[in-house]
């Protein structure tokens, strides 16, 4: 009997048996059987099944037997418990699995050879792995309208298997609740309340569903071929700015390592491309820090409202002017770095190249969907034209590298163009969540001391954890007290602090919408695991360490923009370029508003 | 008129309690005859659930409506003694005649048109029933007729 042959090895572990295999696995009672057999190398296939949700069993692709039970079980939501005999994969059940991916595909919209995750698709692998190769099923197919109204995401319930990853990271990571399952049995849709299209619910857009997607049901509203039009236009100059993260998750995608830097090449590639300039939107961050930290300090020293929240993320903003409109007093004024990076192309930029700003196409390449939203949005236009004329994803980017038949591995490397693509450390670390908060107060301690801080990394607003305070003694009678939130789910426990009458005296906040900031954002390549962030993140410290210039204010082309160009931090030229406004939206009523 | 506001009808219930949730959809509906969009947003005010959470709730259930009922509700029998005897023949007569389909509710207010799984009046089938009327052995010619009782 199972039962009575395992024995305890220590006080907090048990044994179990899988595929005959013994295995000890301690602090069992918190584990799976998914957990325990991929962790010693038995792979089990998931659909529904995602790390940081809770199971909702709704696929069944991961049953398993286990001796003594009636019915195969779930391994996603079926904890281990002593003395288990556990069957991975038996001929039994590698012919259910085999029966639920043909029930699926069933009905399913099997337009595969037309599909953007045509070759990237979870479903797909599952039907080659298990050799589905004749039709046994033929289901009625379901005939729901796409939903192509936002900016950012285009709905296909089509192709929707109903494994409830996006309700869930929808209302479990980011608790937005736009989404839910309606109706029932085939009638079933993940849709929002009264079946209100995307633009009109209470969606902020920040893809975290469409990175979690295994099929082509949720997927970005594409700009490529927009883009390809205009740089094959020869009276338009096309400009494109890469924001921070995107140089070390893009690499993915083509085979390197986790984290690898491939900044060079993804310049050349643009290039290739056809870009007429290629810009580093850090330089972008760069300004972004000047504008903030100056902000802040004349904030704190002036008496003004505090605290002040940071405004990089666009789905954040949206989550906020949606959710908690009487938070807009904190809001810092300063644009993202993407739409301050435009605006200064348009302006000082194109005076300089002596080009025509109506005839400059600004592309920016970014790990988000929102950004899409705010290219779009009515503020971020200067002198009549937008900040930002098209955003990509990293996930367009790499579709269209491989379209133009650039192979990055045999690429050379090259230098992002002068004068918006001198960068920082600072600005570089952007792209995790903290590194906004790192860089203002590196160059926040500047402009009060003029000298710089003792020691640059501020390690406690680095790692994964969501929600990071530290204390910075900027002066000897000053002290800055500091959290950074991602993760709209966290953001909202700020929100609520500062509702509540900002007990912790915050003076200064940094919220992403995504978990883990940009580095795991909407628009990045699907990695599904904490590791693959955390490497992504170490990456962006490991380039900061090594930049000649760690600080934005020290960033010469940034300085020279200021004494030739804008004047003076937080003046005149710089509200009318650098700075915004937000609006209280009410989707209930109004859908996006804009 | 209603005799119960929506502010009203949702004071005995706890504030933040999502497990009230059926309750007090059945209570609002109840009143109201239906849920308006208005008072599904009010009670996920009150109980701190979603509304795409409420709004998939009331489109699983058969006994919510998000729209309110006809005058008259037409209940037309699909069990399996109405389908052996053509019942499935008369959903797009009714459907033309009313010119609304089924599960929806005329243009005008005036009727309802249901399809519902067994009325357990089997040796009548194919059968219909509209409000407390039950209807036997129907046949394509006698639905104008029937129809025509209502006003």
């Amino acid at each position: 009997m199972a039962s009575t042959e395992a024995k305890p090895t220590q006080a907090n572990s048990i044994m179990v048996w899988i595929n005959d295999e013994k295995i000890t696995v301690s602090q069992p009672k918190t584990k799976t059987i998914l957990q325990v057999a991929r962790d010693h190398g038995f792979h089990i296939p998931t659909l529904c099944y995602l790390p940081e949700i809770t199971p909702t069993g709704s696929c069944r692709i991961c049953v398993v037997e286990v001796e003594g039970y009636p019915k195969p079980v779930p391994a996603c939501s079926t904890l281990v418990s002593t003395g288990m005999k556990i069957f991975t994969n038996t001929r039994k059940i590698q012919e259910i699995r085999k029966v639920i991916v043909e029930l699926l595909v069933a009905n399913h919209d099997m337009d595969c050879l037309y599909c953007v995750r045509n070759g990237d698709c979870e479903l797909q692998e599952l039907a080659q792995i298990y050799g589905l190769r004749d039709h046994r099923f033929i289901g009625s197919k379901r005939q729901n309208p796409l939903d192509q109204t936002s900016m950012a995401l285009v709905r296909d319930p089509n192709k929707c298997i109903l494994c409830h990853r996006c309700v869930k990271v929808c209302s479990e990571i980011q608790t937005v609740n736009a989404i839910d399952v309606t109706k029932r049995g085939f009638d079933s849709i993940v849709s929002s309340a009264f079946n209100k299209s995307i633009h009109e619910s209470t969606c902020v857009l920040c893809g975290q569903c469409v990175r979690v997607c295994p099929t082509g049901a949720l997927t970005e509203r594409s700009s490529t071929v927009e883009v390809r039009e205009y740089i094959n236009d020869p009276d338009t100059i096309v400009t494109v700015q890469v924001a921070p993260s995107i140089s070390v998750t893009i690499g993915e995608e083509f085979g390197f390592p986790v984290g690898t830097d491939v900044t060079g090449k993804l310049v050349t590639a643009l290039k290739r491309m056809g870009f007429d300039a290629v810009f580093d939107t850090v330089f972008g961050a760069d300004l972004t820090i000047m504008e903030e930290a100056n902000e802040l300090v004349k904030r704190i020293t002036n008496g003004k409202t505090l605290p002040m929240i940071s405004t990089c993320s666009p789905g954040w903003i949206k989550f906020m002017e949606g959710e908690y409109p009487d938070l807009i007093k904190y809001m810092s004024s300063c644009k993202s770095p993407m739409s301050m990076q435009g605006a200064i192309i348009k302006s000082h930029w194109a005076q300089k190249s002596n080009i025509n700003p109506k005839k400059i196409f600004q592309v920016a390449i970014m790990p988000c969907m929102a950004k899409k939203f705010e290219a779009d949005r009515s503020e971020l236009v200067n002198d009549g034209l937008q900040n930002t004329d098209a955003v990509l994803t990293t996930r367009e980017l790499v579709r269209a590298i491989k379209k133009y038949g650039i192979d990055p591995h045999k690429l050379p490397d090259s230098q992002y163009d002068d004068p918006l693509g001198e960068s920082t450390g600072a600005g570089k670390i952007f792209g995790a969540a903290g590194g906004v908060m790192e860089a203002a107060l590196r160059t926040a301690y500047w402009l009060v001391n003029k000298k710089n801080l003792p020691k640059m990394e501020i390690n406690q607003v680095r790692g994964m954890e969501h929600i990071k305070k530290v204390k910075i003694q900027i002066t000897p009678d000053l002290s800055v007290n500091c959290v950074a939130a991602s993760g709209l789910k966290n953001a909202r426990v700020i929100c609520d602090e500062l509702r509540a009458g900002n007990p912790n005296d915050y003076h200064f906040i940094e919220i992403m919408a995504c978990p883990g900031g940009c580095i795991n954002g909407g628009g990045q390549p699907r990695g599904l695991d904490v590791e693959t962030v955390k490497k992504r993140a170490e990456a962006l410290y490991k380039i900061d360490e090594g930049a000649n210039v760690r600080l934005s204010h020290e960033n010469t082309s940034v300085q020279r923009l200021y004494s030739t160009f804008l004047k003076e931090l937080g003046g005149d030229k710089s509200h009318h370029l650098l700075h915004t406004r937000y609006y209280p939206r009410n989707e209930r009523h109004q859908g996006c508003g804009i | 008129m209603h005799s119960k506001t929506i502010t009203e009808i949702l004071v005995p219930f706890p504030r933040d309690e999502p497990s009230a949730l059926i309750p007090v959809l059945q209570a609002v509906q109840s009143e109201y005859g239906y849920l308006s969009e208005n008072n599904i947003y009010a009670i996920s005010d009150h109980l701190n659930v979603p509304s795409s959470k409420i709004y998939g709730v009331t489109t699983f259930y058969a006994q919510f409506r998000l729209k309110p009922l006809g005058r008259h509700v037409i209940n037309l029998c699909q069990g399996t003694a109405c389908h052996v005897k053509g019942s499935e023949k008369l959903i797009p007569v009714f459907e033309q005649e009313l010119k609304c389909k089924a599960g929806e509710t005329t243009k005008d207010g005036k009727f309802t048109f249901n399809l519902v799984a067994c009325l357990g009046a089997c040796a009548l089938s194919p059968v219909v029933n509209i409000d407390s009327d039950f209807y036997g052995n129907i046949k394509i010619a006698d639905i104008k007729k029937i129809l025509r009782k209502y006003d």
